[in-house]
């Protein structure tokens, strides 16, 4: 709580001094924030006025165009990147929890080895993979299916994901599970029962940038899919621009409709979003 | 009982061993691979592979198109890290500032914004931006006067690969900022109170405070930008498909996809591979390396 008294509030308020600082502030927000407006502004445009006239608004709001853009082939990437999302997602937390089980709760010797394997997969990129991947994935008939996406994204997102979970696990003191162990519980009932719901927070932040990776991803989806049936939304735009030629006002509500979802998710859990971010960042 | 301590000692596997088949799998053995496919000559149509042993990288060493690409890979690290890392803290020093207290959620989100944005629809936004008659840019040049300035952002070899370089400033550096604005908030207030007394403006507790306090997450968002620089295929994949005009604003990763899917020349595309895994390992382990000394 702020007193309106004290001599603190004249330093909160932006002042004189600001001033230059506040008008480049300014300037960035017009660069980031038009861009922006301009698509939602346009997806609402017929394609002639996107066209001729680029700067104004819309005369009559065309909600058609999301309607077509839906009806024309987005809806198909929509569900497809749900499902290799939502897929990608427990996989993720199934293996990595485990995984990060087994590397916390442990005193194996083998174990650190293991350790060492998963941080190694850190500093692999998929670029490296890519062309023994594509092999790998058409020899095993993956390629074209929902799988040649899911589970290279959950070999590539396993490594971060673990050691996120690990630390958060070793936090955990270790009375727990000793008392847990004294009633008879197995390793695999104690992971179950006590860690997963313990780690709910640190589960739902790894999720989130889960999430994150699969809604986003393009080189693979747009590498091991051919057909357009198993397109997500980033990879299906690229068809669904070639497809639309010069028909902007769908292609723009598209866009649109792909960046919902993960502008939804961040709205919704901003906190978790931005620590997950950063943990992601300074581990990986 | 040994068949006890059997399973007492496999229990651990049980746990990890899903993780790493999968790791194992597709993620190690594919980099394996790699790397006995550089030394081979194949399609990605027939299963037929012929060992040429280290003619690949011979070729390699010829190919002036690496040489354009890692020069454009460096380009973007060296941008991203000014624009991106230097000015995205900048940022962050400012809004966290007590001056900028009330207006700083706005700020925060709407720079934010672009980094949840899927990047091929970042990159069809820009094509709009730069569209060589009518797009967004060169028309506002035209309205504020600067007309000469305007020209085909994507279409002239001498302009395209800092376009390209542009548009990842504008998706990532409110990510950095963001990164930034979590490190500040981590500093102590005592210290920024302790150096007001002593009667330091808010510029020399910028360099005597914050730069300080943030110098790790600075050398950890450095690396990242440097690494994703050198990864990067998605902006100039869809920009100026593949890397035009020409190859003035191809990356290595690029010029990888295109030999082996393009040219169809599947081991040549595993060597550049390589050199892309020895950037990245050499990177990696600098993180590594200062990850581990962050701990202690």
């Amino acid at each position: 709580m702020r007193n309106a008294a004290s001599p603190r509030l004249r330093r909160d308020s932006i002042g004189f001094a600001q001033l230059p600082v506040l008008l480049i502030l300014l300037l960035g927000l017009a660069i980031i924030a038009y861009p922006l407006f301009w698509i939602c502004m346009s997806s609402l445009k017929t394609t002639q006025e996107i066209s001729i006239s680029m700067w104004s608004l819309p005369r009559i709001l065309q909600f058609q165009n999301y309607v077509d853009a839906w009806k024309m082939g987005i809806s198909g990437y929509f569900l497809n990147s749900l499902i290799v999302t939502v897929s990608t997602i427990i996989g993720v937390l199934l293996f990595a929890s485990l995984c990060a089980y087994g590397l916390s709760r442990f005193r194996t010797h083998w174990l650190k080895y293991a350790l060492i394997f998963v941080m190694g997969g850190m500093m692999l990129n998929p670029q490296v993979c890519l062309i023994p991947l594509y092999g790998l994935l058409t020899k095993l008939g993956l390629r074209n299916t929902y799988f040649a996406m899911i589970i290279p994204y959950i070999a590539f997102r396993l490594p971060l994901t673990t050691l996120l979970i690990r630390s958060f696990f070793l936090a955990v003191p270790k009375e727990i599970q000793e008392s847990a162990t004294l009633d008879g519980c197995t390793n695999l009932q104690i992971y179950a029962k006590l860690f997963v719901p313990m780690s709910r927070p640190i589960l739902s932040t790894a999720a989130i940038l889960t999430a994150y990776y699969a809604w986003n991803e393009f080189l693979f989806a747009i590498i091991f899919i051919d057909s357009n049936k198993y397109r997500t939304i980033p990879a299906g735009l690229m068809s669904f621009r070639d497809a639309l030629q010069v028909n902007w006002g769908p292609l723009i509500a598209g866009m649109v409709i792909a960046s919902l979802p993960l502008i939804l998710l961040f709205v919704m859990a901003q906190k978790q979003f931005i620590r997950g971010m950063t943990e992601g960042s300074v581990k990986g | 009982m040994t068949m006890k301590t059997l399973r007492k000692a496999s229990e651990p596997l049980l746990f990890v061993l899903p993780c790493l088949a999968i790791l194992g799998i597709f993620v190690y053995y594919p980099l394996v691979q790699n790397f006995i496919y550089s030394f081979f000559r194949f399609s990605a149509f027939s299963p037929e592979k012929i060992f040429v042993g280290v003619q690949n990288y011979a070729n390699l060493l010829k190919d002036t198109i690496v040489v354009t690409a890692l020069r454009n890979n460096l380009r973007y690290a060296i941008i991203s890290v000014l624009c991106q890392v230097c000015f995205g803290l900048v940022l962050a020093a400012i809004l966290e500032d007590r001056s900028f207290r009330r207006v700083s959620p706005l700020f925060r989100t709407m720079f934010f914004l672009p980094v949840l944005i899927s990047i091929s629809v970042i990159c069809l936004l820009f094509s709009f931006i730069y569209r060589p008659m009518d797009g967004l840019l060169n028309s506002f040049l035209q309205f504020i006067g600067l007309g000469s300035l305007a020209r085909p952002w994507l279409g002239s070899a001498k302009t395209a690969i800092f376009a390209t370089i542009a548009v990842s400033q504008w998706q990532s550096t409110g990510y950095v900022m963001m990164l930034f604005i979590v490190a500040i908030q981590k500093i102590p207030d005592e210290l920024y109170e302790a150096a007001e007394i002593d009667g330091a403006n808010k510029m020399q507790r910028f360099f005597v405070i914050t730069l300080p306090q943030v110098r790790e997450m600075f050398f950890v968002t450095s690396l990242i930008t440097v690494t994703g620089s050198f990864m990067v295929f998605n902006e100039p994949y869809i920009l100026t498909q593949g890397g035009g005009p020409g190859t003035s604003s191809i990356t290595i990763a690029v010029h990888m996809y295109q030999s082996g899917f393009f040219k169809d020349m599947m081991g040549y595309a595993s060597t550049i591979a390589v050199v892309i895994f020895l950037i990245s390992v050499f990177l990696g382990l600098i993180q590594l390396a200062t990850f581990r000394s962050g701990e202690d």
